[in-house]
């Protein structure tokens, strides 16, 4: 495109009349210097939590799955719920990274790196789950299809469970290829700018031997084509296969037509509540205001409105259908939920997924930084309680009342996935320290037409 | 820029021929077999109607998400939605004259405890499925959809005149609102009409699933339009960069619905429960042919047809994308209606085919008519810049 079109209605997407120059330097400072203050406390109470986690991993694995509240009438609890909560988590950055990409959507690129990082991160917290609640994790393999001589039996591949294993294993697999391809050229990067000659050996190797030639963009280019191809039908594919888990069921409140594309909005809308939450501490702590403007934050609470009333949307056609069918099984699934033991669960999660998003609707709120902020993290409860809602509300109470229980989580239980947010941003922490964390060198071809003393050379 | 479109004498022969056949269909159909008409001009009135308000949908959305790439052919999809004022007075008339052969829980004698036709599942419906509420519904519905639709043409067709800018601002606001009635009522609108012909069954997925249906049906005929005007020397400004968009949505869309249909049917199949499994037992047995060949039309020819970025850029290849999809989705619909009205005895001939004829003519004919009454270009658009200068 010659010329800058770009329409004035739109605001700038970078701040400050910067040079590519400044860009690099910015974006590469905090590789660069030393960690500051902020950065070591979060670190440490990240660190800290992680290891708390490891213990009460490590209980587990030695006393079994027994230490855990589940029992007969509820299986499943907690480990599946942070399972489905934290895949959940990691959409926002395949969304961004594939198919923002094919929108077109200029702002994805100052946020796509550290969403990336965050679905990888998020998918290794996912993981931990199912592979521990097997209570035998040194058997996991047994979950591949694996001939009978290795000691497992043939799996059911009728069963959404093993499906779950392809889903997962698929999507992470893609989404690190992904996120470590546009690494490359920024590793280069910081490789050409390092003084010292072992980080310049390692970040040589990381950048692999990136020489920024024509045949380098023009190879790099293609396979972030097919990438994001690729990428485009997983962001569909792997939360409508979480909901498989629980809909290919006959379990009332679990058995419903709507979770697949449910299931996925649902995704979308915890996974931006959580970049905006890492996004919103990590512009301040790395100084990158005028990077994440908050042009930035506005177009994210507007995604949060959307994905946020699709669930509502979701929410209310269960209930009504629950009443519509005329099925008394499925009608008290959903009476059960909203003023059962459980209320207090199932209120929370309407209060911050239906109610709080859509105070975004106010313009004042949504380019509020604070505000955005607290309602990231209302949102990112609000969806771990609609996890438990489903999981645990549908089970507790089945077909067969004499088996009705309550179902608790012990502190194992609890500690272990308090370990996973200590290991998710133990994990952010460092990749901010040795990654950049934004796709400078996708950022940079967009300057001239997003960057403030651009728009204002231009036509309109 | 300043260029309208102008009717010629074919544009007014040809939809009033195509209208007539319609109506010689109808006639013909309600001599022989009224229940079976009254199906046809559901499904058709409902499909015609859909496409109109998909047209609606896609100027509210693009507003709303800042689609500059689209304001150069927005016109076309403003004009289409000019058909929803015919599309739902028919909705409403056919409802009113044909309510008992369509819709089995509008026939009081279920509701009697004394009567042993009384079914006690759609009683226990009774307080949505009742003719006072419906009505009260579906001119809901058009009231809702024509305002809106109105208002956002009033603001662009102002825009023209004067250029101020406070004309998209407040079209901003009003796809915004418009978009989340449509949120609403595009679900609910879709178990008025379809979904309670199959009284008893239900499924959560449904409203989402036909506005999958809905939407790339209405992307499939804004295509068929575009490339129509293109065709008479009109729309210079649309290149092949607009048609590679436009067929990208169709491709997207198509893969969408197609997986929609999926997640419906696989559940449903999975979990065998009677209630549910009775809507697809009744499509296998007894539209068979049918069933597979919606799923053939609808998925497979799209996706081959339109799968790589030289098709989409071509106007031989959209045309026939277009058209499959347009009459791949018209079968969609009557698999939605037919089979719960018509059970065994249902047909596929000149009366489904005719009505759908004169029901075309008449859509052309409404959005060639509003498309002539404005510039095809919305010259004073913000964003139209952009779209002029659209390159991917």
């Amino acid at each position: 495109m010659s010329g800058n079109h770009e329409s004035a209605v739109r605001d700038p997407l970078i701040l400050g009349n910067k040079t590519y120059h400044q860009m690099t330097e910015e974006i590469c400072r905090p590789i660069e210097g030393k960690a500051n203050k902020y950065w070591w406390v979060s670190f440490i109470i990240a660190f800290t939590t992680m290891i708390w986690g490891i213990t009460c991993l490590s209980y587990t694995i030695g006393t079994g799955i027994g230490s855990w509240g589940a029992n007969k009438t509820v299986g499943w609890a907690w480990d599946i719920t942070n399972f489905v909560w934290w895949i959940g988590i990691g959409h926002a950055g395949t969304l961004i990274s594939a198919i923002l990409l094919l929108f077109r959507q200029r702002w994805r690129m100052s946020i796509n790196r550290s969403a990336e990082a965050m679905t990888i991160f998020a998918v290794v917290c996912a993981g931990l789950f199912p592979l521990f609640h097997t209570g035998r994790p040194w058997l996991d393999y047994w979950m591949l299809p694996l001939p009978n001589q290795f000691g497992s039996l043939w799996v059911n591949f009728n069963s959404p469970l093993l499906w779950d294993v392809f889903a997962i294993s698929t999507y992470f697999s893609v989404s690190l290829v992904f996120w470590y391809l546009g690494l490359l050229p920024d590793l280069a990067t910081v490789r050409d700018r390092c003084v010292n000659p072992t980080k310049r050996f390692i970040y040589g190797l990381l950048s692999f031997g990136w020489k920024g030639t024509a045949r380098d963009w023009h190879r790099f280019e293609e396979v972030s084509l097919v990438l994001a191809g690729l990428s485009t039908p997983l962001v569909l594919s792997v939360h409508t296969i979480v909901s498989f888990d629980f809909a290919t069921s006959i379990v009332p409140g679990w058995h419903t037509t709507i979770f697949p594309p449910y299931f996925v909005a649902g995704a979308i809308f915890s996974g931006f509540a959580m970049v905006l939450t890492l996004m919103i501490i990590a512009r301040k702590v790395l100084n990158l205001e005028e990077y994440i403007t908050n042009q930035h934050i506005e177009l994210m609470n507007k995604i949060i409105i959307l994905t946020g009333s699709i669930v509502g949307v979701a929410y209310i056609t269960e209930f009504f259908i629950a009443w519509y069918s005329g099925v008394q099984y499925e009608s008290y699934a959903f009476q059960n939920r909203a003023f059962g033991p459980y209320w207090w669960a199932y209120w929370s999660m309407m209060t911050c997924n239906v109610i709080t998003p859509q105070l975004f609707w106010f313009k004042k709120i949504r380019t509020s930084v604070m505000a955005t902020f607290v309602i990231s993290i209302f949102v990112n409860i609000g969806m771990w309680f609609e996890r438990f809602v489903i999981i645990v509300t549908s089970l507790h109470r089945d077909y067969l009342p004499s088996s009705w229980v309550m179902y608790s989580p012990t502190y194992i239980e609890v500690g272990i996935f308090v370990g996973t947010i200590g290991l998710f941003f133990t994990l952010f922490l460092i990749f901010s320290r040795v990654f950049p964390v934004i796709a400078l060198a996708e950022l940079k071809s967009i300057m001239k037409k997003v960057s403030t003393q651009y728009k204002k050379k231009g036509i309109l | 820029m300043d260029r309208k479109y102008e009717l010629t004498k074919n544009n007014k022969m040809v939809p009033l021929v195509m209208m007539a056949i319609g109506v010689v269909a109808i006639v013909m159909g309600f001599m022989s077999d009224s229940t079976r008409t009254w199906a046809t001009l559901l499904q058709n009135n409902f499909y015609f109607t859909a496409m109109a308000l998909a047209g609606t949908f896609f100027v509210a959305f693009n507003y709303v998400a800042q689609a500059g790439w689209a304001v150069g052919i927005k016109r076309v999809p403003e004009a289409m939605g000019g058909f929803l004022k015919y599309g739902m007075a028919g909705m409403i008339l056919i409802f009113i004259f044909g309510h008992h052969d369509l819709y089995l829980w509008t026939h009081a004698e279920l509701y009697d405890k004394a009567s042993p036709e009384y079914d006690a599942i759609l009683a226990g419906k009774s307080g949505f499925l009742n003719l006072p509420f419906y009505i009260v519904r579906i001119v809901a519905y058009a009231l809702i959809w024509i305002g809106f639709t109105m208002a956002l043409r009033k603001h662009s067709l102002a825009e023209d005149q004067d250029g101020n800018i406070e004309h998209y601002k407040r079209s901003v606001v009003l796809s915004a609102i418009f978009i989340v009635f449509f949120a609403v009522t595009s679900s609910t609108s879709a178990w008025d009409f379809l979904m309670s012909i199959d009284a008893h069954w239900f499924s959560t997925l449904y409203g989402w699933y036909t506005f999958a249906g809905l939407f790339v049906s209405g992307l499939a005929m804004m295509a068929l339009f575009v490339l129509y005007l293109r065709g008479r020397g009109y729309m210079n400004h649309i290149n092949e960069n607009h048609l590679h968009d436009v067929g990208k949505f169709m491709f997207a869309f198509s893969v969408f619905w197609t997986y929609l249909w999926f997640s419906q049917f696989m559940l449903i199949w999975y979990a065998n429960l009677p209630e549910e499994v009775v809507y697809y037992q009744l499509r296998w047995e007894q539209f068979r042919t049918l069933w597979v060949a919606n799923l053939l039309i609808n998925f497979c020819a799209p996706f081959l047809i339109l799968m790589t970025r030289d098709a989409k850029r071509q106007e031989g290849i959209l045309w026939v994308g277009g058209i499959i999809i347009i009459l791949g989705h018209w079968l969609d619909v009557f698999m939605m209606v037919t089979p719960g009205i018509m059970g065994k005895d249902w047909h596929l001939g000149f009366i489904e085919f005719g009505t759908m004829i004169g029901y075309l003519g008449l859509f052309f004919w409404s959005t060639l008519r509003e498309l002539s009454q404005a510039t095809l270009v919305p010259k004073h658009h913000p964003m139209l810049q952009e779209s002029l200068h659209h390159h991917i």
